[in-house]
């Protein structure tokens, strides 16, 4: 076995869902943590106080630009880490603390949050609120792959995680109109209905085959988009779908 | 396995039809799309499945959850309009409460479904949930109101009228229920196809465990291909069953070779347009998705 790559969870202005999503991944996490990562940092789940070197750092939540603690926090993340993914929506797009305007007590002055992408260089996004249990874990994976696979895990991890690096090159907003913007405007919607089943307030329904948005349910988590099969879709790892299905459930074995 | 540019990796590919004369009668082709669902589920690889059944106009698809053999067979017969059927995916395993979720649609679905399964954005349960895929062959699919237009002004038949819409041999066929039968031009309802599928690389339903259509075959019988592991267990099974008819493709007319020629007439006419997204403007490009 290679060695472990040191993995850790970095809890900026978010609600511990998305550590939430990374347990849920049941005694997959624990065949993860014995064989593969070794978490060297998490407020939640461990003692170790101060930020420490990384291999993969996974952010929960956006920024509070108007906490100190907070900034300086993200900027010693990106100086610690080898590779920063923004985990879940808050952290990628903003998501929830998108609405934020202070005037509440005890801070009324904390008012402006940010992605992190905006105040740093960020490598991959893994969009969701909730993100899913089984992207984290496929990231996981395919980031031990890339730092410590042979030369055939390294090209298949680096073709797999590259629609998610482009992600993360593309922006830090996310929203219903994602859709309407890149997809529908585009000329690229033809219909399939998966922007509708991805939204977690279900704020997509389909009239005549189009998406319709609800823009004051939206919560700009920046799912849609991301699942939608017209944003991307690499052939070169669809095509092996059941190869690769194959090698994530073996790795879990 | 056979790798081929056009129509996918693939097991074998076979000429088939359903033995069940109930569903036959029905069917748009060899009834393999709604055969292979009843008998996944009978047999318990499948809960449930989505399938496009019938919406709350004529000929317009609504997708739906079937969890028995009568809901099944409701959705039998191409419905030549928007179904989106994966808005179903993340709820079949929720209120629904599938663990074995079965999906029918055409290709853009099935990639859909892997995209799903390999990249899960906000979709959580839902890649180990999809237990079987069933792909239909597609060329390329209308709004609601094109096919109104289609229907009620070139073939002239009132859509409530409508027994059963087939595209075939350069037309586009109406049969009404009191057995008149008009057609057009394929030619004709190209301005009403959707403008997405000009971009869509995929005729025979690639990504799918089986595919199904109806070009290479005869009338009533129908081209399938066996992709996967899973999609070769199954159908092995449901053929020693008793479940098809089948025929090597080879012994079929028109056979593969026409299936070829059109997957291919589809994939380059699509591959060109999308080359041509990238001087669409004056040095500007529409968006690429397949970058
Ligand atoms: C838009 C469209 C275009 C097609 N183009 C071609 C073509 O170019 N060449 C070719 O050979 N075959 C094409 N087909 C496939 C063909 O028409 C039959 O659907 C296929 O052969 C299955 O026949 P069957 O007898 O096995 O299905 P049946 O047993 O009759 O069952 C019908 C199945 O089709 C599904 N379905 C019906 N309408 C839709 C829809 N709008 N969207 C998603 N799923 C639907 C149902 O869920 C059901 O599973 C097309 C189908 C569609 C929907
Ligand atoms: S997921 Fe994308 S292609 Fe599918 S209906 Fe929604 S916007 Fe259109
Ligand atoms: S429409 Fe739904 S999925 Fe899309 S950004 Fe808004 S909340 Fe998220
Ligand atoms: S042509 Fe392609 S994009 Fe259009 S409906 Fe058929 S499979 Fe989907």
């Amino acid at each position: 076995m290679a060695n472990k790559i040191k993995l850790g969870h970095v809890h900026l202005s978010g609600c511990t869902g998305c550590l939430v999503s990374v347990a849920d991944n049941n005694l997959g996490l624990i065949k993860i943590l014995d064989d593969y990562a070794d978490l060297v940092y998490s407020l939640t789940l461990a003692d170790v106080r101060h930020i420490p070197e990384m291999d993969v750092a996974l952010v929960e939540g956006s920024v509070c630009i108007q906490d100190h603690e907070s900034v300086e926090e993200i900027k010693e993340t990106r100086k610690k880490s080898k590779i920063v993914v923004a985990l879940g929506s808050c952290s990628s797009y903003g998501n929830i603390t998108r609405f934020s305007r202070g005037g509440q007590h005890n801070q009324p002055q904390h008012e402006s949050f940010l992605p992190i992408g905006d105040l740093i260089d960020v490598d991959l996004y893994i969009p969701g609120c909730p993100p899913s249990p089984e992207l984290i874990r496929n990231v996981a994976i395919m980031a031990y792959l890339l730092l410590e696979g042979n030369e055939d895990q390294k090209a298949l991890a680096g073709k797999y995680l590259k629609p998610l690096m482009d992600l993360a090159k593309r922006g830090t907003s996310g929203c219903f109109c994602d859709l309407m913007t890149d997809v529908i405007n585009q000329g690229l919607c033809m219909g399939c209905g998966t922007c509708a089943a991805s939204c977690p307030v279900r704020a997509i329904s389909l009239e005549f085959g189009k998406p319709q948005g609800e823009r004051d349910l939206c919560i700009k988590c920046g799912s849609c988009y991301g699942a939608c099969p017209r944003s991307f879709f690499n052939f070169d790892v669809m095509e092996e779908f059941e190869s690769i299905s194959e090698i994530i459930a073996g790795a879990l074995k | 396995m056979i790798e081929d540019p056009y129509l996918g990796k693939y097991i074998t590919c076979v000429s088939a039809r359903s033995t069940d004369k109930e569903i036959l009668q029905k069917a748009q082709d060899g009834g393999i799309a709604t055969t292979l669902m009843v008998y996944a589920l009978e047999q318990g690889i499948i809960d449930g499945t989505i399938v496009a059944g019938e919406g709350d106009r004529p000929w317009e698809p609504k997708p739906l959850v079937a969890m028995s053999r009568e809901d099944i067979l409701k959705a039998r017969g191409t419905k030549y309009s928007i179904s989106p059927q994966i808005s179903w995916l993340k709820e079949a395993t929720r209120s629904f409460g599938l663990d074995k979720v079965g999906v029918t649609g055409v290709c853009c679905q099935m990639q859909a479904v892997r995209k799903a399964q390999l990249y899960p954005i906000n979709m959580r349960d839902v890649p180990d949930k999809v237990a079987f895929t069933v792909g239909l062959f597609c060329m390329e699919n209308f709004p609601y109101k094109s096919l109104q237009t289609i229907v009620e002004d070139h073939a002239a038949q009132s859509l409530s009228s409508v027994k059963r819409m087939d595209i075939g041999k350069g037309k586009f066929w109406v049969y009404t229920n009191r057995g008149n039968v008009s057609s057009l031009p394929i030619k004709a309802t190209h301005k009403y196809e959707q403008p997405g599928c000009h971009v869509c690389l995929d005729y025979v339903s690639n990504l799918a465990d089986i595919s199904t259509g109806s070009v290479g075959s005869p009338d009533g019988w129908s081209t399938v291909f066996i992709r996967t592991k899973k999609g070769n267990e199954i159908w092995s099974k449901a053929v020693a069953a008793g479940m098809f008819e089948t025929k090597p493709i080879e012994d079929v007319k028109p056979g593969l070779d026409l299936v070829t020629k059109l997957a291919k007439e589809k994939i380059d006419k699509n591959r060109k347009t999308v080359e041509e997204r990238k001087s669409f403007g004056v040095n500007k490009a529409l968006r690429n998705p397949y970058a």
